[in-house]
């Protein structure tokens, strides 16, 4: 049988990012699956040599803007490490809750662009449209829909209000009904299930032994979830890792399905159980002088640009009108980190790690970012051969892939 | 006759096409959201598709990096004229926070001329379709439309 080439990207419809594969083909199954990346590479680690480690939370923030504040979590929750700083616990509530919306974000993106993936655009769009009331609590809660940029080495840059909490339970109750209407369409429909059932099976001996992470991991029968090291207030809200069995797009699939809906849960919890106190601890390193740290104040007036009809719905409340609250910004850093750090967080697409040394100067000696994506290639690279050339789009979306984490 | 007929239809109806050019996916994602329920840029005819030979417009999102300079200018010299390029988000329009990093060649402006520039970090989807209506005017003038 003659193979034939056929290159898959970089600038492909059901890509949102560039990441080329040369798919090698005999008679529409997939034999060979070789992947080309680079084409986002921007060098950010390097940035650390520019930047003092203040501001490189801004940099690890724009490694990936679908997960900015979970990488901007780990960085700062490596330098408080470092640094022997202990962050009120106020602020490590307030971390779980922005991280768990943005993984509720990010979830409901990805299932959106995997029902694309199989042509099912209807229902791309109704998950897009629950999405926009997590990108409304976003915008009235910290100033901006994506890059929220929260997170500060030693807290968080802002407070949640009792009236922003309430009105947030509230949205996350309007959403939670939003999603469940969909949950028959994304888990029981007739056509879904014959474009994800038993495509792109990885086994749970494949899974362990390429090193997948994440759902990926977790749709293959493995209980592994970073949350359950307890970084920000995992540890006192305690987790159970969500597990699927059948290692194929479908398990995938109700992982994330099931884990959007638990990151409500984890919300509600954290809202619940916030303790009051600081937002954010005054940081002490070894060496005594001061790094200015540059904070913003309190951006009134962000919630004017909130049109409030947006949703066309008399459901949805307005957001309470008032300022951001800006937490309390005197917190100071002196000194500079010395020494080094690895940390572990569960990013939507799975586990991500800092590694971070710093050598007593302003600015970071090393700063080595392993993403998701990158652990779960090996993998898409096995269980691609042996599929058929229509099922490539729906396998490749059903890893997440986040190029531009991959490559930063 | 049937050229004015062509002309307005490009103007009614521009259809655009986007490449995502080394940037965090935060401006991806708001053009994507562009096309859904809330802000749905489809009621002002703007057609979102995949190949750039059918594309009036190009969204360019992100710095360009050494590697897809050659992609981008490939996409760009692909589509017909007359043609506007939209650079989304501080990356796009001039590097923003990686200008420093070694491997990024800067805006999208050094490779191809870009006509509207949206600003923010990520870009806003109202933006984004002001951006793409600021180059419906490029493209008027480019036709001689303009009164």
């Amino acid at each position: 049988m003659a193979r034939t080439i056929l290159p898959f990207g970089p600038q492909h419809p059901v890509l949102p990012e560039p990441l080329h594969l040369k798919l090698t083909i005999e008679d529409e199954i997939v034999v060979e699956a070789l992947p080309t990346l680079g084409y986002v590479h921007r060098g950010l680690e390097k940035l650390c040599e520019v930047r003092d480690f203040n501001q490189m939370v801004q940099i690890v923030e724009r490694v990936c803007g679908i997960c900015s504040c979970l990488h901007a979590l780990c960085y700062c929750e490596g330098i408080e490490q470092i640094m022997g700083v202990e962050v009120p616990r106020r602020a490590k509530y307030l971390r779980t809750i922005w991280g768990e919306l943005h993984r509720v974000h990010s979830h409901l993106l990805w299932l959106g662009l995997f029902a694309d993936a199989f042509g099912f655009e209807s229902l791309f769009m109704q998950f897009w449209r629950v999405r926009e009331r997590i990108m409304d609590i976003m915008e009235a809660t910290c100033g901006n829909r994506v890059v929220v940029s929260v997170n500060v080495v030693g807290g968080v840059r802002r407070d949640l209000s009792p009236e922003q909490c309430q009105w947030i339970e509230q949205q996350l109750i309007i959403s939670e009904k939003e999603i469940r209407q969909l949950q028959t369409t994304i888990l029981n429909d007739y056509t879904v299930k014959k474009r994800c059932c038993g495509k792109g099976v990885l086994t749970k001996e494949q899974a362990y032994q390429l090193g997948a992470v994440g759902p990926m991991l977790r749709g293959s029968g493995w209980a592994q979830d970073a949350r359950q090291t307890g970084y920000a207030a995992f540890g006192e809200l305690g987790f159970e890792p969500i597990v699927e069995y059948d290692g194929d797009s479908y398990a995938r699939c109700a992982v994330r399905f099931r884990e959007t809906l638990q990151s409500f849960d984890i919300v509600r919890l954290a809202i619940a159980r916030m303790p009051a106190g600081e937002t954010a601890a005054n940081v002490e390193g070894a060496n005594e002088d001061d790094t200015p740290r540059i904070i913003s104040g309190n951006r009134g007036g962000i919630m004017q640009s909130y049109n409030r009809d947006k949703h066309h719905s008399i459901t949805a409340a307005p957001p309470p009108d008032l300022d951001i609250p800006a937490g309390s910004l005197a917190a100071k850093v002196k000194g500079k980190p010395d020494g080094e750090a690895v940390t572990r967080v569960e990013q939507p697409r799975g586990e991500l790690m800092y590694y971070l040394k710093g050598v007593g100067s302003k600015n970071m000696d090393r700063v080595r970012i392993r993403t998701p994506t990158f652990a779960n290639i090996p993998p898409l690279l096995a269980i691609l051969p042996g599929c058929e050339l229509a099922d490539v789009p729906v396998i490749v979306l059903s890893i997440d892939p986040c190029i531009s984490c991959t490559e930063r | 006759m049937l050229g004015n007929l062509i002309n307005q239809g490009r103007i009614k109806s521009p259809w655009v096409v986007h490449f995502d050019c080394g940037s965090c996916n935060g401006c991806d994602i708001e053009v994507l959201a562009c096309l859904t329920p809330i802000y749905d840029i489809e009621r002002f005819g703007i057609l979102n598709i995949g190949n750039p030979k059918h594309a009036d417009v190009l969204l360019v999102t992100g710095t360009v990096n050494h590697r897809n300079k050659h992609v981008l200018k490939n996409i760009y010299d692909q589509m017909p004229g007359p043609k506007a390029v939209i650079a989304i988000g501080a990356c796009g329009c001039s590097g923003g926070v990686f200008r420093e990093a070694y491997n990024v060649v800067g805006g999208v402006d050094k490779v191809i001329p870009v006509d509207v520039y949206v600003p923010g970090c990520p870009a806003r989807p109202e933006a984004i379709i002001d951006g793409v209506v600021a180059a419906l005017e490029k493209v008027k003038t480019l036709l001689g439309m303009t009164a």
